[in-house]
């Protein structure tokens, strides 16, 4: 009897720890995000808030996703809620057809829900460990910019340069093709019906506890953290054309 | 010449009790305010054009040139930071004279009304970039904003009298995310009313 409960357990034990092989897996899927729909949702942050501690401390973490993320969405919901034939599409498409939104709502969207599709995007491509991306993803890198070491310098550079609040991002085209850009405030690469593969946020917000004026130093600590297998799912994504966000 | 950083008027502890904590000015004044001279200065050094000119002049001549953005950029906050040091006081902060008042009342509304007026001004400019108290050119005063580096002597719309800085970090070691919070206490505790009234 006893050894029957035990080896019930020990079986039990097994299943949790396929169980949770099988959920680290769907949060690195979930990397590839489905194209959010109203009511827009705060998703999660996909590990603790301590998990990037090696580039970004946790009352960082904490305030940028709980209160800077969670405001953007507040917002945006609130600007499309009476507006039926916006609220009817999807985040992608709301941002590729800013030009033909009613004006009032145009800013407000473009602003609130560029910061939702950017910071849906920044959560999951951070909570890893860094290093060199390898594969296809490695071999475009080096096609692209010359090398991995490069890539870094250049995206560095844009970072520190973007004058004011904005991002600098890696974009995906479905042909594997990666470019980089820096963007001011939170224009997203969506308004232009591009998509980013990974990108870093340098709105003071993301940074100031812990790096102050030194934006530099924040940007290349951020590479610690950097999670390649979930980019590299979202670059198997652009490949085939399947990136939403 | 080249341009320098103004010596803060006041300690860097003198506004702590007002909401802006000393570690938030050491950082605004000392490394932010100062990034932005050296910057200028040098553009300046390498362009021939800009040399000898004034800092008013700089501003104006680089505003809405995008192959000059970068020197508009770093001049604009320079005159920003310059005014926005005089804008604050550890005695006065708060206290409207009473010629600012009326004429607060008779162009805007009432006190309460300009200070919502500020504070929608600050909290709507998305991103980095300063709201303002402008004495317009047809002698009123008028409530604006301006993103980034800009300000009201660039777009020409008037004189300005008060300028608060919302980047995020003029806010961030005291007030988080709460730019809302951060404007209210600036009217209401730091502002330098006694300044922007001299300047009338
Ligand atoms: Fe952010
Ligand atoms: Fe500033």
């Amino acid at each position: 009897m006893l050894i029957m409960r035990r080896r019930a357990l020990v079986l039990a034990g097994g299943a949790a720890l396929l169980a949770g092989r099988a959920s680290a897996q769907a949060a690195r899927a979930s990397a590839v995000l489905a194209d959010p729909v109203y009511p827009f949702v705060l998703p999660p942050l996909p590990y603790a808030a301590g998990a990037n501690e090696a580039a970004i401390d946790v009352a960082t973490m904490e305030l940028h996703h709980d209160k800077h993320h969670a405001a953007y969405v507040a917002n945006l919901n609130a600007a499309v809620k009476d507006v039926p034939q916006v609220a009817a599409m999807p985040l992608s498409a709301m941002l590729a057809k800013l030009p033909e939104l009613p004006e009032a709502i145009r800013n407000a969207v473009r602003n609130n829900g560029g910061s939702h599709a950017n910071h849906s995007m920044f959560w999951p491509v951070m909570g890893g460990s860094g290093g060199e991306p390898g594969g296809e993803l490695g071999t475009a890198i080096a096609r692209d910019f010359g090398s991995f070491a490069q890539l870094k310098d250049g995206f560095n550079r844009a970072g520190v340069g973007q004058f004011g609040s904005g991002w600098v991002m890696v974009l995906a085209d479905a042909t594997g093709k990666l470019s980089l850009v820096a963007r001011p405030n939170q224009d997203s690469p969506l308004m232009d019906a591009k998509r980013a593969l990974f990108g870093n946020d340098v709105w003071e917000h993301a940074y100031y506890l812990r790096y102050q004026n030194r934006r530099a130093d924040y940007l290349a600590a951020w590479w610690n953290v950097v999670n390649w297998p979930a980019i590299t799912e979202r670059y198997q994504a652009a490949l085939g054309g399947k990136l939403a966000i | 010449m080249a341009f320098e950083l103004p010596p803060l008027p006041y300690s860097h502890a003198a506004l702590a009790a007002q909401g802006m904590c000393q570690e938030t000015l050491e950082l605004h004044h000392d490394k932010h305010h100062q990034a932005y001279v050296t910057a200028l200065n040098g553009f300046v050094e390498k362009n021939e054009a800009l040399k000898g000119k004034s800092l008013e002049e700089i501003v104006m001549l680089s505003h809405g040139k995008p192959d000059m953005a970068p020197v508009f950029n770093n001049a604009g906050q320079h005159w920003n930071h310059n005014l926005f040091w005089q804008n604050m006081s550890p005695t006065s902060g708060g206290k409207i004279p009473g010629a600012l008042e009326k004429k607060i009342t008779a162009d805007l509304g009432g006190v309460d009304k300009f200070k919502e007026a500020f504070k929608a001004a600050a909290v709507g400019q998305f991103g980095s970039g300063w709201a303002w108290l402008v004495l317009g050119t047809d002698g009123k005063l008028k409530v604006t904003k301006t993103p980034n580096g800009s300000n009201p002597l660039a777009t020409g719309e008037g004189k300005a009298l008060l300028g608060c800085d919302v980047w995020e970090h003029s806010y961030y070691l005291d007030f988080r995310n709460r730019r809302p919070d951060y404007v209210q206490n600036w009217l209401d505790k730091i502002a330098n009313y006694e300044f922007a009234a001299a300047q009338m």
